[in-house]
C-alpha cells in the first residue's frame, strides 16, 4: 500500500482526497455526519416553526428583524462559500498556495459572518428579546446560535488546518482534510440560506 | 510515508485496554460495560418488582419508585442493551465482511468512551444531587424544573446527550466499514444477515439520535438557562417534546431489535445446517422496517388529542410494519423445516426468540388500533407488550449472540448444559413476569403506579409477575456463572468451533489475532465459508499475497476527550448551585468547571488533528511466525 502511494504521490491524481482507503473512508464518513447533521438542523426548524408565533410580551419577528443587515451576512457567507470551492479546485491542480490563500479569504469571511451575527444579537438583546423573553425568542437564538457555533467551529478548524498545510505540505494525509472542511462549509451555508429564507423572510411577511 | 517502520508504543495491562482502537477489544469493552449497566438496570427492575409483589406495599416510597422505574428504563435501553448490541457488532460485523478493522478505530474508541462517561454521569445521580424521576419517557411538564425541582433530569439529558454522541459515531462508523471496507467479492446481497442488520440499525441510528440530541439539548436549556421550549406560560408545547422525543423513540425500538433479528437469523441458519430461507426478502425486510419505522411515531401519543385523521393515518402505518415482520417469522420458520437442526444454548435462544416476538408483534398490532389504544394506554398491557418485544425479543436474541460468538470473542465455549438450564431459567421466569401483565392491563391497572389497593384482581397476578422476575434475576447469575467457569477452562476453540459456521467470522482462529485476517480473503458467494467446505476446501481462497500489514496506534485521546465532556455536563449542571465552599462555588458558579471540561476535549481534538497517526506495520515474517503456530 504504502509503496504504490508514494509513487502515487508524483503523479496527483484527480481526486486526491480519494487516493487512500484512509481518505475515502473520511470522505464517506463525512458525508454520512451530515446526514446526521441534517436530521438536527430539520429539528431544530420543526421546533422553530412550531413556536415562531409565540412570542408573548416580546417582539415580533416583523419589529425586531433588520433585513439589509442579515442580507448582507448572507452574502458574506455566500461567498465564502464560493471561496472554498476554488480552494478545493486548488487542491486538486496542487496549486498549494493559490489554495492557502482561498482558505485564508474563507476565514476571514467566515469572521465578518460572525461579527454580524454577533452585533446582531446584541442589538437584538437591547431590544428586548433575549434567550428567555418567550418560546419564540427561545427557538430562533437556539437555531440560528446553533448554525453560528458551526461557523465558529470550522473557522477554527479551516484555521488549524491552514497552519498544517504550512507545516506539512499538501499530501495525502491532509488533502482529505482540506476537502472534508469544505464540505463542511457548504452544508453550513445551505443551513443558513433555509434560516434566512425560513426564520428571516418569513419572519419579516409574517 | 512508504516502509519506514514506526515502532510504535505498545500499551498493556489497564493502559492497552484505555487506549485501544482494535474493534474486538473494544468489543470486549462494551461487553463489559453494557454488563455492567445492564446488572444496574436489572436489579432496580427487582426492586420495582418487590414494592409491587402485594397491595399497599410500602417497601419504596413513591418518589424512589419514580427514580427506579425511571432509571430502570433509561438504563436498559441507553446504557444496558444498546452498548450490548455494539459489542457483538464491534466483535463480529468487520469478521463477517472480511475486514482487518473498522472504518475509523479512533473514532470507534471515541464512542464507547463517550457512552461510557455519558452511563456514568447518568449513574452518579444516585450519589449526588438527585435521580431522574420522570420516567424513560421525560414528558415535560412532569421533568421542567417546575415538577422536579432538583438535578434528577440533568443528569438525564447531559448524561444520554454524551452517550448519545457516542452511539452516533459508533452508528457512522458501521456505516462507513461496512460500505467501504468488505472484502472483494463480498457484495451487499452476500452479506451475513447480521451484518445486515448491524448496517441498518447504524443508518437508523444516524437519523434518529440527532432528533434526541436536539430534544435533550432543548430541555437543558429550558431546565438550566430559563428556555421557554416547554413552558407554556411564556408560549412553549409540551406536545413538541413529545413529537421530537418519538421521532427518534420509535426508531430506537428498531434500533434495538434488527440487530437481534440479525442474531436469530445466523444462529437459526447455522443450526439448521442451512441456507436462510428467503434470504432477499429478509434483506428487503429489514430496509422496510427501518424505513417503515420512521413513520409511526405518533402511536405513541394516540391520546394526546392529534385529531382522528392523524390517529387514522399513523395507526394504518404502524400495522404496516407488521408485514415485513411477518415475512422474517416465516422465513425463521422455513430456513428450520426440514433443516438437521441442533438445539444448542445459542438456537434455544434463538427458537425461544420466535413465539415470544410473534406475541409482542401481536400485542403492537392491538396497540396500533388507534380507539383500542385509549383504552390499553398507559396501563400494564403496553408494558408487557414492549417487554415481549424487548426482552423476548432483544434480549433473547442477544443471549443467543452471546452463546454462539462467545467462543469467537474470547476461544472458549460457553458450558452448554449450564447455558440450556440457564434458557429454560429465564424463559419461564420471563413469561411468568409478562404474560399475566397483559390482563393486569385489562382489567385496568395503570402502569408506573407505585401501588395498588387490594381485591381489585390485581393482586395474585402481581404476586406471579414478581415471582418470574426473581426467576429472571437467577438466570442472569446463572449466566454470570457459566462466564466464570468458562474462564477457568483453557482458550482451545477452534476456528469453527460449531462445525456448522457458514461465514467468515469461522475462518480465523478464536480469538481472532489483531489483524483478523493474515489474508484478504476471496468471497465466491453468499454464505462464504459454507460454499468453500462445499466445495471440498479447507480454508477461504486469498485475495492478496501475505504481505506487511498496517495497523493503526493506539491513543489515549479518546479517554480524555470523554472525561472533558463529563466534566462539562457537571460543570453546566451546578453553575447555579450554592456551594459550602467558597472556592468550589466559584469554580462552578463562573463556568470555570464546565469551561475546563470543553476545554480538554476541544483540545485533544486539536491534538488528534495536528499530530498524525502513522500507525505501525505487522511485517511478514511475523504473520508466517504466528501462521506456524496456530
Ligand atoms: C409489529 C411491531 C410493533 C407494533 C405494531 C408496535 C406498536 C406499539 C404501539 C402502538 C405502542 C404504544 C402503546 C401505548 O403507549 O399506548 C407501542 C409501545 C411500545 N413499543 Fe411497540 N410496536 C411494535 C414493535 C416493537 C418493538 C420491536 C419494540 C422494541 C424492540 C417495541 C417497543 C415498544 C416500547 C418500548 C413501547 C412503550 C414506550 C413507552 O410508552 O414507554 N415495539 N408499540
Ligand atoms: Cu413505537
Amino acid at each position: 500500500m504504502s509503496a504504490s502511494a508514494h509513487h502515487a504521490e508524483e503523479h496527483w491524481p484527480h481526486e486526491p482526497e480519494k487516493a487512500t482507503l484512509e481518505g475515502r473512508n473520511k470522505v464517506l464518513g463525512f458525508w454520512l455526519f451530515l446526514g446526521g447533521e441534517s436530521v438536527l438542523f430539520g429539528t431544530l426548524f420543526a421546533t422553530f416553526l412550531a413556536l415562531r408565533d409565540q412570542v408573548g410580551d416580546g417582539p415580533t419577528a416583523a419589529e425586531l428583524f433588520k433585513l439589509p443587515m442579515v442580507a448582507a451576512a448572507t452574502m458574506i457567507l455566500l461567498v465564502s462559500s464560493l471561496t472554498s470551492v476554488f480552494a478545493v479546485q486548488a487542491l486538486h491542480r496542487k496549486d498549494v498556495k493559490a489554495m492557502l490563500n482561498w482558505l485564508i479569504v474563507t476565514v476571514i469571511l467566515g469572521f465578518g459572518f460572525l461579527a454580524l451575527e454577533i452585533y446582531e444579537f446584541v442589538e437584538y438583546i437591547h431590544e428586548g428579546h433575549t434567550f428567555t423573553t418567550s418560546a419564540f425568542s427561545s427557538a430562533f437564538y437556539t437555531l440560528v446560535g446553533f448554525h453560528g457555533a458551526h461557523v465558529a467551529f470550522g473557522v477554527a478548524w479551516i484555521t488549524i488546518l491552514i497552519v498544517q498545510i504550512f507545516k506539512k505540505g499538501l499530501n495525502f494525509v491532509t488533502a482529505p482534510k482540506i476537502y472534508v472542511s469544505a464540505i463542511y462549509w457548504h452544508f453550513i451555508d445551505v443551513v443558513w440560506v433555509f434560516i434566512f429564507t425560513v426564520v428571516y423572510l418569513m419572519g419579516k411577511v409574517g | 510515508m512508504a516502509h519506514t517502520a514506526h515502532t510504535v508504543k505498545r500499551y498493556r495491562g489497564l493502559m492497552d485496554w484505555l487506549t485501544t482502537v482494535d474493534h474486538k477489544k473494544i468489543g470486549v469493552l462494551y461487553l463489559i460495560a453494557g454488563a455492567l449497566f445492564f446488572g444496574i438496570g436489572g436489579i432496580e427492575a427487582i426492586l420495582i418488582r418487590i414494592q409491587l409483589i402485594k397491595p399497599m406495599n410500602d417497601f419504596v416510597d413513591p418518589q424512589t419508585f419514580n427514580e427506579l422505574i425511571t432509571m430502570h428504563g433509561t438504563t436498559m435501553i441507553f446504557l444496558g442493551v444498546m452498548p450490548i448490541i455494539f459489542a457483538l457488532m464491534n466483535a463480529i460485523v468487520p469478521l463477517q465482511i472480511g475486514a482487518r478493522d473498522v472504518a475509523f478505530p479512533f473514532l470507534n474508541s471515541l464512542g464507547f468512551w463517550t457512552f461510557f462517561f455519558g452511563g456514568l454521569l447518568l449513574n452518579l445521580s444516585w450519589l449526588i444531587g438527585g435521580v431522574p424521576d420522570a420516567g424513560w419517557t421525560s414528558y415535560v411538564p412532569l421533568s421542567s424544573t417546575e415538577y422536579s425541582p432538583h438535578h434528577g433530569v440533568d443528569f438525564y439529558t447531559l448524561g444520554l446527550q454524551i452517550s448519545g454522541i457516542g452511539t452516533l459515531i459508533g452508528g457512522i462508523n458501521f456505516l462507513a466499514t461496512i460500505i467501504n471496507m468488505r472484502a472483494p467479492g463480498m457484495s451487499f446481497m452476500r452479506m451475513p444477515m447480521f451484518t445486515w442488520a448491524s448496517f441498518i440499525t447504524s443508518a437508523l441510528i444516524l437519523f434518529a439520535f440527532p432528533a434526541v440530541t436536539v430534544g435533550l439539548v432543548l430541555l437543558t436549556f429550558d431546565r438550566l438557562f430559563g428556555g421557554n421550549f416547554f413552558y407554556i406560560p411564556n408560549g412553549g408545547s409540551i406536545v413538541l417534546w413529545q413529537h421530537i422525543f418519538w421521532i427518534f423513540g420509535h426508531p430506537e425500538v428498531y434500533i434495538l431489535i434488527l440487530p437481534a433479528f440479525g442474531i436469530i437469523s445466523d444462529v437459526i441458519s447455522t443450526f439448521s445446517r442451512k441456507r436462510l430461507f428467503g434470504y432477499s426478502s429478509m434483506v428487503f425486510a429489514t430496509v422496510l422496517i427501518g424505513f417503515l419505522g420512521f413513520m409511526v411515531w405518533a402511536h405513541h401519543m394516540f391520546t394526546v388529542g392529534l385529531g382522528p385523521v392523524a390517529n387514522a393515518l399513523f395507526s394504518i402505518a404502524t400495522m404496516l410494519i407488521a408485514v415485513p415482520t411477518g415475512i422474517k417469522i416465516f422465513n425463521w420458520l422455513f430456513t428450520m423445516w426440514g433443516g438437521s437442526i441442533k438445539f444448542t444454548a445459542a438456537n434455544l435462544y434463538a427458537v425461544g426468540f420466535i413465539p415470544t416476538f410473534v406475541m409482542g408483534g401481536v400485542t403492537g398490532v392491538m396497540l396500533a388500533s388507534a380507539p383500542a389504544d385509549f383504552q390499553f394506554h398507559d396501563t400494564y398491557f403496553v408494558v408487557a407488550h414492549f417487554h415481549y418485544v424487548i426482552v423476548g425479543g432483544l434480549v433473547l436474541g442477544l443471549f443467543s449472540g452471546l452463546h454462539y460468538w462467545w467462543p469467537k470473542m474470547f476461544g472458549r465455549v460457553l458450558a452448554e448444559g449450564l447455558g440450556k438450564a440457564t434458557f429454560w431459567m429465564f424463559y419461564i421466569g420471563f413469561q411468568l413476569t409478562f404474560f399475566v401483565q397483559h390482563f393486569l392491563g385489562l382489567t385496568g391497572m395503570p402502569r408506573r403506579v407505585v401501588t395498588y389497593l387490594p381485591n381489585q384482581g390485581f393482586d395474585t397476578m402481581n404476586l406471579i409477575s414478581t415471582v418470574g422476575a426473581i426467576m429472571m434475576g437467577i438466570g442472569v447469575l446463572m449466566f454470570l456463572y457459566n462466564i466464570v467457569i468458562t474462564s477457568r477452562k483453557p482458550a482451545n476453540a477452534s476456528n469453527d468451533p460449531w462445525e456448522d459456521g457458514r461465514t467468515l467470522e469461522w475462518t480465523i482462529p478464536s480469538p481472532p489475532p489483531e489483524y483478523n485476517f493474515k489474508q484478504t480473503p476471496l468471497v465466491r458467494g453468499y454464505d462464504a465459508w459454507w460454499k468453500e467446505k462445499m466445495d471440498g476446501n479447507t480454508e477461504m481462497k486469498p485475495a492478496e499475497p501475505i504481505g506487511s500489514i498496517h495497523m493503526p496506534s493506539p491513543s489515549i485521546l479518546p479517554f480524555f476527550m470523554s472525561i472533558g465532556l463529563f466534566i462539562a455536563g457537571l460543570g453546566f449542571m451546578f453553575a447555579k448551585d450554592e456551594f459550602g465552599s467558597g472556592i468550589v462555588g466559584f469554580l462552578f458558579n463562573n463556568y470555570i468547571i464546565s469551561g475546563l471540561g470543553l476545554l480538554i476535549t476541544f483540545g485533544c481534538m486539536f491534538l488528534r488533528s495536528v499530530i498524525d497517526d502513522h500507525g505501525y506495520h505487522i511485517e511478514k515474517e511475523e504473520l508466517e511466525d504466528k501462521g506456524v503456530k496456530a
